[in-house]
């Protein structure tokens, strides 16, 4: 049956189904165990968070302009940096990936659905409590955390009931996670298509495959941290109180061990989406797919052992710091195999650079450039001096705006013919890519520079020999912040639009989703699977 | 080293980028070291920097010519390989042989990093939210170290446009002064949450951990002033708790301490007897407050008055107290209650005393035991006695002593 033409598919489906259409209202949405359904869900909901988020950048960026403290008191600014960083982590890039698993996952090993159809729709709306926790926790008195996101105490001890709602937020954000982690897993290594043998997945199922793991693994991490903190709390437990008889730097250890799979989490996804463009538009295979995936697993392994570096200035003994350094930088060799893939993908190829290409070559160069700091990072003398500085908040803004982020944006022009059935404006689409590009290069290559003469992350306000640089930040940050409006229109007027896409929008795009399926999809697809070759 | 010589060519960058006036604030690499081990971080860190940027003309050389060559615009036609294995091992075996060459010297550094053994000197770093305390135990010196920009500049009181100091949330009361070409080490810990003890040039970063001593190593070569910043975020002024380290010359720093010795014998809780350091703040106004101590010893039995209580304790107060209970008295609540007003400093003086001395765990609300009993009692006197507070009771050091009991 792997001839089985897409129409005959649209037609037999129209036939034998019509009363599966999607229900009209609120109750669609609210009930709906449709995996494209969720997935749309997913991504409106983290675009949502990330013009959120954005809007809190924005704010300390306005307020780093100059030195001097013009808008807002310390409390609150050190409030916007922490549920910033809360808000983009769990809010914006993990729902987005989850969107397009949701969407693709089935799509791509040719399922008919998700695994636990009615699961989906429940950690999906999980989400929705945790954000109000989230962003309801500035309204109570004392303000959001102010403790950065990385939770740590006896900071996170001394504030108010804002911390209370950030831990349920958090544990909320990681039931649904889990949720989805077991879906997905399930739903990969049980309800392929025949033929569609793991070797012949799709990279990205394969990233969201390994990337469902590391979820199940750490995301239970997560959660025991932070019930710790809140029996130490409210329960007189002391197990992060020297006083007690704890100790501070577990919390960082344990919080770390969660942390740097995390950091994975939002980018190998990423890396998923980046191997089914760059093919697609070199109009050529994607070279070294078998050491892709063995690349995509060492770094997932390693991930595990490398929570260190985040810590070398807690004092751990040199051989702590020595093993954390050596692991550290190995991550860079399946890493380097990976950008060396996708450049050997390019060469010889046939490509055009239509709005998803844009992206994924930015995320290309950008994503490196975020190695390399990431490299210096890993050093342990050299971390020692940038440590908390700006240098950190340049690296992983190069690795998760530039790397995470411009993937999804990339991924968004390049699936949502597919998803929505119609074409978006190519030349928006451009014009989005080219502002991002710059605001994005504006707002953060200057804060290496910051780092390295020593200014502090999460400060409010800084010293003069600061000002001219947080000048440029700040000018980019808008430039950047502004330009995703671009995106958002670009996206609503091609949803609403009668701009229809072909079945085939991409011509060197060669997944199940592409080649089997019509344009618009049905609302229900692959009921019967399809046989790969 | 393999890249010691490359140093001289960033020397000569760096020195370039100063002497253009223009640009002298656009500093785009680490500051000057100063220290064994800074120096090391500094070429370090440029070994790798030329690794990196020969890694990256490389692999952006090959893409932008793949970008501009490959493309079908101008008429390139796709191949269809797409795995070679001889190339995929090359380039997974020349990256982790890079990345040997990088380890070796950089394990070398950590090693010395971490060698704090003999050191010529220690030196305890307290911190605090959000001030530094320094106990320099074989000289016999402690003192706290508070920001000394004013708020106004901060606040831009004066309109957007004032003038700030130079060193603006670079600069503090007491400095910390070290002997140039000693080893000294450091014991940072934390009295309340985690912070972090950075001097950029001495390459040091420390956290200071509530409940433990970690230690960490510098020995200046040069004599001057070397700035830094808490690095971990400590709470709502942790932008506003700045290090600066003084290095003199043996002989300068000898007068320095002896200097600090007459000033103020340690006033500890623990070290006996309690030494009155307040007042000296009144005889000698321009005086910095926090840690100013006395020129010579008052008797602790001594009466205040109302006014000379008043007097320091509105200094003291606006050091240890304005940060979070505001200049105003108004607080900002309910993190940091409003004190105008407020029940326990309208109330009985026991209770006032006891939440100064010891704090309220769990709350902000740090103990502040290790201040001079005539300083407390400053402190509390004035804020018994201002905005809207009239109890008209002046507290004596003896009282202060007496409750420690």
């Amino acid at each position: 049956m792997s001839t089985m033409t897409p129409a005959a598919d649209a037609h037999g489906h129209d036939h034998a189904h019509e009363h599966h259409g999607p229900p009209h209202g609120i109750t669609r949405w609210m009930y709906t165990t449709n995996h494209k359904d969720i997935g749309t869900m997913y991504l409106w909901f983290a675009c949502t968070m990330f013009f959120i988020g954005g809007t809190m950048a924005l704010g300390i960026r306005a307020e780093l302009f100059k030195p001097g403290l013009q808008f807002f008191d310390p409390q609150f600014f050190n409030s916007l940096t922490t549920v910033h960083g809360l808000v983009m982590v769990f809010g914006a890039i993990m729902p987005a990936f989850v969107g397009f698993a949701n969407w693709l996952v089935p799509l791509q090993i040719g399922a008919a659905d998700m695994a636990f159809p009615r699961l989906n729709n429940w950690s999906f709306w999980l989400l929705i409590p945790a954000a109000l926790l989230l962003i309801g926790s500035f309204f109570v008195p004392g303000g959001a955390a102010g403790s950065g996101w990385t939770l740590y105490p006896p900071l996170i001890i001394q504030q108010g009931m804002s911390i209370d709602m950030t831990i349920f937020a958090v544990h909320l954000l990681g039931a649904s996670s889990i949720m989805g982690s077991i879906n997905i897993i399930t739903t990969i290594l049980n309800m392929r298509a025949p033929g569609m043998t793991l070797m012949k997945m799709p990279l990205f199922v394969w990233t969201w495959l390994i990337t469902a793991y590391l979820l199940i693994a750490v995301m239970p991490v997560l959660a025991g941290a932070v019930t710790m903190l809140l029996t130490d709390r409210h329960f007189g437990t002391s197990f992060f109180n020297a006083a007690g008889g704890g100790d501070p730097t577990m919390f960082l250890h344990i919080f770390w061990f969660f942390g740097h799979p995390e950091v994975y989490i939002m980018i190998l996804p990423a890396f998923g989406i980046i191997s089914q463009i760059i093919p697609a538009f070199a109009r050529k295979p994607l070279f070294g797919y078998a050491s892709m995936v063995y690349a995509t697993a060492s770094i997932a392994i390693l991930s595990f052992i490398v929570w260190g570096h985040h810590m070398f200035t807690v004092g751990m003994p040199a051989a702590g710091n020595l093993f954390f350094m050596y692991a550290t930088m190995l991550i860079a060799v399946p890493t380097g195999v990976k950008i060396f893939n996708w450049i050997a993908t390019m060469w010889r190829g046939e490509m055009t650079f239509e709005t998803p290409m844009l992206f994924a070559v930015g995320f290309l160069c950008l994503f490196t450039i975020g190695g390399f700091s990431g490299l210096v990072l890993s050093i342990v003398p050299v971390d020692i001096t940038l440590h908390n500085t700006y240098y950190v908040v340049a690296h992983f803004h190069y690795v998760l705006v530039s790397g995470a982020l411009f993937a999804i944006m990339g991924g968004v022009y390049f699936w949502l013919p597919k998803w929505s059935g119609k074409m978006y404006n190519e030349g928006l689409g451009k014009l989005h890519f080219w502002l991002s590009m710059i605001g994005f290069n504006v707002a953060f290559f200057p804060q290496h520079f910051l780092g390295l003469a020593g200014m502090p992350r999460r400060i409010p306000d800084y010293a003069l020999q600061f000002a001219e640089w947080n000048m440029w930040s700040s000018i980019g940050a808008f430039i950047f912040g502004f330009s995703q409006l671009i995106f958002l229109y670009n996206v609503v007027s091609t949803v609403r639009g009668r701009n229809a896409a072909q079945q085939k929008q991409w011509e060197g795009a060669d997944s199940l989703e592409w080649t089997h399926l019509p344009t618009p999809m049905p609302y229900h697809t692959f009921e019967t699977a399809p046989v790969v070759k | 080293m393999p890249w010691k010589h490359l140093r001289a060519l960033a020397g000569i960058a760096a020195a370039a980028s100063l002497s253009v006036p223009a640009l002298a604030d656009y500093h785009v690499d680490i500051l000057p070291p100063v220290t064994p081990v800074s120096s090391e971080i500094y070429s370090l860190h440029w070994g790798i920097m030329y690794v990196c940027m020969a890694i990256f003309v490389v692999v952006f050389g090959a893409m932008f010519w793949s970008i501009f060559k490959h493309r079908r615009s101008v008429g390139a036609k796709a191949a269809q390989f797409h795995e070679n294995t001889t190339i995929e091992v090359i380039w997974t075996i020349v990256p982790f042989v890079i990345l040997i060459a990088i380890a070796y010297p950089a394990t070398r550094t950590v090693l010395a990093m971490k060698d704090t053994s003999a050191p010529d000197m220690s030196v305890k770093v307290t911190a605090y939210q959000w001030k530094w305390e320094y106990d320099y135990q074989q000289d016999g010196v402690r003192f706290l170290s508070n920001l000394a920009t004013p708020r106004a500049q901060i606040d831009e009181r004066e309109g957007p446009g004032a003038a700030k100091n130079d060193n603006y949330l670079l600069e503090v009361d007491n400095p910390m002064v070290v002997p140039v070409g000693k080893k000294v080490r450091l014991l940072v810990t934390s009295n309340d949450v985690i912070h972090g003890w950075y001097v950029p040039q001495l390459g040091v970063n420390q956290y200071g951990i509530p409940g433990f001593v970690k230690d960490a190593w510098f020995k200046i070569e040069k004599a001057g002033t070397y700035r830094g910043q808490c690095s971990q975020i400590c709470g709502k002024e942790h932008g506003y708790m700045p290090i600066v380290v003084v290095a003199k010359n043996p002989d300068d720093y000898a007068a320095w301490v002896k200097e600090m010795k007459a000033k103020a014998p340690p006033a500890l809780p623990e070290a006996v007897p309690q030494q009155a350091s307040a007042p000296a703040a009144a005889a000698a106004p321009e005086q910095a407050p926090a840690a100013a101590p006395a020129a010579a010893p008052v008797d602790p039995n001594k009466k205040w008055t109302m006014d000379e209580l008043k007097a320091n304790g509105e200094k003291l107060y606006a050091a240890n107290c304005a940060a979070c209970h505001q200049p105003t008295g108004k607080g900002m609540p309910p993190a940091f209650p409003p004190l105008d007003g407020s029940k326990v400093v309208t109330g009985p003086k026991a209770a006032h005393i006891a939440t100064v001395l010891k704090g309220r765990p769990g709350t902000a609300m740090a103990p502040f035991e290790r201040l001079p009993d005539a300083e407390i009692a400053a402190i509390i006197t004035f804020e018994r006695n201002s905005w809207g507070n009239h109890t008209g009771e002046a507290i004596q050091p003896a009282e202060i002593a007496a409750a420690r009991k």
